[in-house]
């Protein structure tokens, strides 16, 4: 994609093929799963050509988002390793949320929130793909007891809907701090949003010479 | 089982609203077993595999008396064959017709998500409706008597329906109607209940002292009841369980998540909503952009 001259790479291409497919099988999964939880959301399995369809696509996506998930962890646990920062910028997330910049502590590549959207969906995708695995009737409802497939299903529930939070919590942050969004569709950002988001980042990138999205010495 | 409009319904699943159920004033039935009758001859499994028009594929012998070995799509109902013996050392052969218990209180139906997929009629008759069914087997883990099988072919889930078709047009049950001993009997619960009473009553006369009605208070009683002769240990009869209930981790998925969930996933976005309109959106401005130049400028020349 071109990128307009001065800007920064926030994230490659591969970074955002491999998100937005995340994303899709996140959707998909989350109209279909709440089509089967409640049933005033039962319409929503119309959306997938009825009950039956909802119910044995579901799990298919779930396992196109279980590894393009692994894909992500790939690509952005080395940046998510929680530091001390960490704990100074979750001491000021009052004036994080009321778009206050001063006193909140420089933040390099992925501040505590992104981090934490990160590592919990590290934990809620292997939660949900085994108690999912568990309760496939079709391949797996033979394999464990029905007292096991109840504490599955209760988990898988839970699971999803700790995942359905963070879920909006992630994406409205991305429509709050303006220029998000385009950081993960076209990939770039100006250096005004890095400073401002994202000064240890930007200071980096501009020490080693680097259009983004790593320094260039951490390459 | 039917497209007939019943409008005698107790309970529908996944349903948020009161089922039609103005025609309701009927008696509710029952199914009474009776194991100290019961001679294990199977008419009941032929006439219900009859009547429904079932056929189970032939399997093999298993050095047991159970014939199928389980519970199936095509298999609704099985004799289930013990040999106990008691602290005397007397051996008992227990003899029991295994199938839906047709819970008062259904976990199948309280865990089923597809609305209409699972009813309860008036007289008590839990029934499946297999247009609605999606295949889930979220029954299954409803069920506290292991009782329905979903079918790997149609993805549909199946199980004795107590001859609900029959029942509607004032025929008792296939097995009933075949039961050469009398060990099966069909009526008005409140008769079962009675007529009951006088099988255990003549049963203690003749030393089972533990002679008992299974009418299990855990899923509010059932409309297929055992007279059974060790009333005190019903799990000697092919695992009957003893005190069955709906299994709490269901109660918490159906009774408390899914309520709460919702209000927390709409709690979640208005809190979203109210930020932005409290706080607004968070934009880069022109000073960002000149302090981030000056950066750029900066790192240009250090390396």
């Amino acid at each position: 994609m071109t990128r307009p001259q001065g800007t920064l790479i926030r994230n490659t291409m591969a970074a955002r093929i491999n998100h937005w497919i995340t994303a899709g099988c996140f959707v998909l999964l989350m109209l279909s799963g709440l089509s089967m939880f409640h049933p005033m959301l039962f319409f929503l399995s119309e959306l997938f050509g009825g009950g039956q369809w909802t119910r044995a696509v579901h799990p298919w996506i779930g396992i196109v988002l279980s590894l393009s998930y692994l894909g992500l962890i790939v690509q952005f646990w080395r940046e998510n390793q929680w530091n001390r920062d960490d704990i100074a910028w979750m001491r000021v997330i009052d004036r994080v949320l009321a778009n206050e910049e001063r006193g909140v502590p420089e933040v390099a590549r992925f501040n505590a929130g992104q981090k934490f959207v990160f590592w919990s969906m590290a934990l809620l995708v292997p939660a949900l793909l085994l108690t999912g695995l568990t309760i496939w009737e079709v391949y797996f409802g033979s394999y464990t007891s029905i007292e096991v497939q109840r504490t599955a299903v209760l988990i898988h529930s839970l699971a999803a809907i700790a995942a359905i939070l963070v879920w909006i919590t992630h994406v409205y942050a991305a429509i709050w701090v303006r220029g998000s969004v385009r950081g993960m569709t076209q990939g770039y950002v100006t250096p005004g949003w890095a400073w401002r988001h994202h000064r240890k980042w930007l200071r980096r990138l501009a020490a080693t010479g680097s259009d983004g999205p790593s320094p260039r010495n951490e390459r | 089982m039917s497209d007939l409009q019943s409008q005698d319904y107790i309970r529908i699943s996944a349903s948020t609203l009161t089922p039609p159920s103005t025609r309701r004033h009927e008696d509710q039935v029952a199914k009474l077993i009776d194991t100290s009758r019961c001679i294990g001859c199977k008419a009941c499994q032929s006439a219900c595999m009859e009547w429904n028009n079932l056929r189970q594929e032939v399997g093999h012998f298993e050095g047991s008396y159970d014939n199928p070995m389980d519970l199936s799509p095509s298999v609704w109902t099985l004799m289930r064959f013990t040999e106990w013996e008691d602290d005397k050392g007397n051996l008992e052969w227990l003899i029991r017709k295994d199938g839906c218990m047709h819970c008062e209180d259904p976990g199948c139906l309280k865990a089923c998500p597809a609305p209409g997929a699972i009813v309860q009629y008036a007289n008590g008759i839990v029934d499946f409706i297999s247009e609605n069914c999606i295949g889930c087997g979220y029954c299954v883990k409803g069920c506290p008597f292991d009782i329905p099988r979903v079918s790997p072919v149609d993805h549909k889930s199946y199980k004795c329906t107590l001859c609900s078709d029959r029942v509607s047009v004032g025929l008792e049950p296939a097995c009933v109607k075949a039961c050469p001993t009398g060990a099966i009997m069909f009526g008005a619960k409140t008769d079962m209940q009675e007529w009951a009473g006088e099988r255990i009553a003549d049963l203690k006369s003749r030393g089972f002292d533990n002679a008992g009605l299974y009418d299990p208070p855990g899923v509010n009683g059932t409309h297929v009841m055992y007279v059974l002769h060790h009333a005190d240990k019903p799990s000697i009869y092919a695992n009957l369980p003893d005190q069955p209930r709906i299994s709490p981790l269901v109660d918490l998925w159906k009774g408390v998540v899914k309520p709460l969930s919702l209000v927390g996933i709409a709690l979640a976005a208005i809190a979203g909503f109210l930020h932005w309109i409290v706080e607004g959106p968070n934009e880069v401005e022109p000073q960002d952009e000149a302090d981030a130049a000056n950066i750029l400028k900066r790192g240009s020349k250090s390396p």
